[in-house]
């Protein structure tokens, strides 16, 4: 399937492994991603925050050149927060004929103008929703026997349960758990699955964000994981890039790899750790889990299948 | 029971059945620790946790410990969390509650971020009370006082409803995370009063409970944006969006440089993107402590965080998770469409008014009622509104309006 690919700012930044790992997914699922290299940051809230109106432009004009995208059938995003903060805009934008025509009006300028409807899945959703977990499940080439997982799904990806359309159908606050489950994995429940990583007040209360890191951190650690997996990359540099920091506040040795989704899914699919950008987390995964034989089995051939 | 939760209300059985609850037993003064405790009761599915609760403590137990009073989610006294999030007892359906349930017990806790004075009962005045009154809730009158009313315009005092629909339940307050983490924080519920008189056009007070908040570092911008407030609250009154426009009242409409950081944070946020389309991590953490500008980072303040950063930058660097280049120089969307991107900022950034779009006051499309009443006539108010104690009484969402947006001078209250 062909999608309208907007990979965020951070995934291009400071987690450039986020961004290389899904390019590499990607055709193993038969996903053509068309990156909107035109687009601008959602935001992250902060925009939001200081202009709702200059945030609703600048998500609008994401989502008028992703609609402008041949043979797309939605938008998808690798960062949950930019799917947060997407949806919100949608969600005013949508609902309001006037507001959109004030802020289409705007983007005439340049020739764009969002219609309202536009389906934006983060990858996870569309693993679940497009692909399917048993397609998922029939292109494991290295299921994750005996790896104990802990979904993080933080905040934007969960809440509110309205605007991000959780209902019963849509049990979206729990796929993280079925993905790792059709991957082979062991998922490993613990408190802070569904908590704040910190990230968005580290420069305004460094130390809560750090504890609220290093606690759901240690709660993973109690509950014998192997490892995280996020599909935010705003959480992944609290939780991997800030660990060490997060360590000394919490007053514990932590020592928790934590994977991007692409690179989780990635494994399974028969890539190589290194490929996928796993020895440039600051928490190498590659170091702490022994990824040869015990934990995960070897690749088999391409076109196996399990 | 008219607004309560709907989930598998087509098809309810009128018979009783049976439900298990598991119910979280403290008693402070006992010595002994917390423990789980199972009672199966019998109800009809569509009756409420509460009624379970009082039926295990009318037949089982009756020491089993819960504060109710009104029973139809208007007094606000039975907060607990059911399945492990927060909730009134009596607004939470049996089968809803089933469905929630890990393993077809329905757990029933305290809630959390307030000491447990016995079983499900918390010491709301030991946090809750105390967060209220740390924000002076009350009206503090713009003088001279009219003779008559004061006159607002209706938009302002439908605006205001959404806060004082607040039963102070404090749902909110137990699931918050910075409170989880720092207890000083005032909080979700205590800072959603405060904007019911920060959006009170009669207030006196705005810009001094705005320098307040923002200076206190465990005020406004102590907030994490987890949404934990806006999914607990059994009335809606999104306490995070609350908390949102208080911080942008408070930095644009006041320009409070506060020593928190959050200004900063923002100026810096939303100016790196005006500059490059997309975020630079490396500039963003030194011009959020040192000010927004390429010196920022040389200010003392960005050169103590800095070097505390050190270790995490350092190692950043080794893995090649963060290359000099990357911290260096910017990446940005190609010429052209930074250029939309700034003539979008200059647009808006222009404006007399900020616009916003305010779904609280207009409901969405389908739900706007044409009505010839459908003007935007100032509504007089008696200033002798009692804080907290009002319900709205009809559906925000239906309120009948001519104006699509909320707008808000951005010139309102003088610029420091």
């Amino acid at each position: 399937m062909k999608v309208a690919y907007w990979p965020g700012c951070v995934s291009r930044g400071f987690t450039p492994e986020l961004h290389g790992s899904m390019a590499k997914v990607a055709p193993l699922l038969d996903i053509e991603l068309v990156e909107l290299d035109r687009a601008c940051c959602s935001g992250a809230g902060v925009i939001a925050e200081h202009s709702q109106e200059l945030a609703d432009t600048l998500n609008a004009r994401t989502f008028a050149l992703a609609q402008q995208v041949q043979g797309a059938e939605l938008m998808m995003n690798i960062c949950s927060t930019c799917q947060g903060a997407q949806s919100e805009c949608q969600e005013r934008l949508d609902a309001n004929s006037e507001y959109r025509a004030h802020v289409n009006e705007t983007l005439a300028n340049e020739g764009l103008s969002y219609e309202a409807g536009l389906t934006n899945k983060n990858f996870l959703w569309l693993l679940v929703e497009e692909i399917g977990l048993d397609e998922l499940r029939s292109r494991v080439r290295r299921p994750l026997s005996n790896l104990k997982v802990g979904p993080f799904y933080g905040c934007y990806i969960v809440r509110p349960r309205n605007r991000l359309g959780i209902d019963s159908e849509h049990p979206r606050d729990h796929y993280l758990h079925q993905v790792i489950e059709a991957l082979g994995g062991t998922v490993i429940d613990y408190a802070g699955m569904r908590k704040c990583c910190g990230f968005p007040i580290i420069t305004m209360n460094k130390e809560a964000s750090l504890k609220q890191a290093g606690r759901h951190l240690g709660d993973a650690v109690d509950a014998e994981a192997d490892c995280l997996v996020t599909p935010c990359p705003l959480c992944h540099l609290n939780l991997d890039l800030q660990q060490p920091l997060a360590e000394k506040v919490v007053g514990r040795d932590l020592d928790m790899p934590v994977l991007h989704l692409p690179q989780l899914v990635g494994l399974a699919l028969g890539l190589e750790p290194k490929d996928l950008g796993m020895s440039r987390h600051v928490v190498k995964p590659t170091s702490v889990i022994d990824w040869s034989s015990t934990v995960v089995g070897a690749a088999a051939p391409a076109g196996g299948g399990w | 029971m008219a607004e309560t939760q709907t989930a598998g209300a087509e098809v309810r059985s009128a018979d009783p059945e049976q439900f298990k609850l598991r119910l979280r037993r403290y008693d402070p003064e006992s010595g002994e620790a917390p423990y789980w405790d199972e009672h199966t009761i019998e109800l009809e599915p569509h009756r409420s946790v509460l009624e379970a609760i009082l039926q295990a403590r009318d037949r089982f137990d009756g020491s089993i410990g819960i504060r109710c009073s009104c029973r139809q989610a208007i007094c606000g006294s039975c907060g607990v969390r059911v399945n492990g999030e927060p909730a009134l007892a009596c607004h939470t359906h049996l089968d809803a509650a089933l469905e929630g349930a890990r393993d077809g017990v329905i757990e029933i806790e305290p809630m959390g971020n307030m000491p447990v004075l016995k079983d499900l009962i918390v010491d709301m005045d030991a946090v809750h009370w105390k967060k209220i009154q740390r924000v002076t809730p009350w009206l503090i009158a713009k003088q001279p006082v009219p003779e008559r009313e004061y006159i607002v315009p209706r938009e302002s005092m439908i605006d205001v409803t959404q806060t004082m629909a607040c039963i102070q339940c404090g749902a909110c307050v137990s699931d918050c995370l910075a409170m989880e983490v720092d207890p000083g924080f005032i909080g979700p519920a205590a800072l959603a009063k405060s904007y019911r008189f920060v959006g009170d056009p009669r207030d006196d007070q705005h810009e001094e409970r705005l320098l307040d908040l923002s200076e206190d570092p465990e005020g406004i911008f102590d907030c994490t944006h987890c949404f934990k407030c806006v999914e607990a609250c059994p009335k809606d009154v999104n306490p995070m969006g609350q908390i949102m426009r208080l911080r942008r009242i408070a930095t644009n409409d006041f320009h409070i440089v506060d020593k928190n950081n959050g200004e900063r944070h923002e100026a810096a946020f939303t100016g790196l993107i005006k500059d490059n389309g997309l975020l630079w991590e490396a500039e963003l953490l030194p011009r959020s402590y040192g000010g927004n500008s390429w010196f920022g980072k040389f200010a003392p303040p960005a050169g103590k965080e800095l070097l505390s950063s050190l270790p995490a930058i350092l190692k950043g660097l080794i893995r090649g998770k963060v290359s000099p280049m990357k911290a260096l120089k910017p990446h940005r969307i190609p010429k052209n469409d930074l250029k939309q991107v700034q003539s979008i900022y200059d647009k808006v950034e222009s404006r007399e008014k900020r616009y916003e779009l305010n779904l609280y006051i207009v409901g969405e499309d389908e739900q706007v009622l044409e009505s010839p009443s459908a003007t935007s006539d100032p509504v007089a108010v008696g200033v002798t509104a009692e804080p907290g104690g009002k319900e709205p009484d009809a559906d925000p969402g239906a309120e009948p309006t001519d104006t699509p947006a909320e707008q808000r001078s951005t010139t309102e209250g003088e610029g420091k």
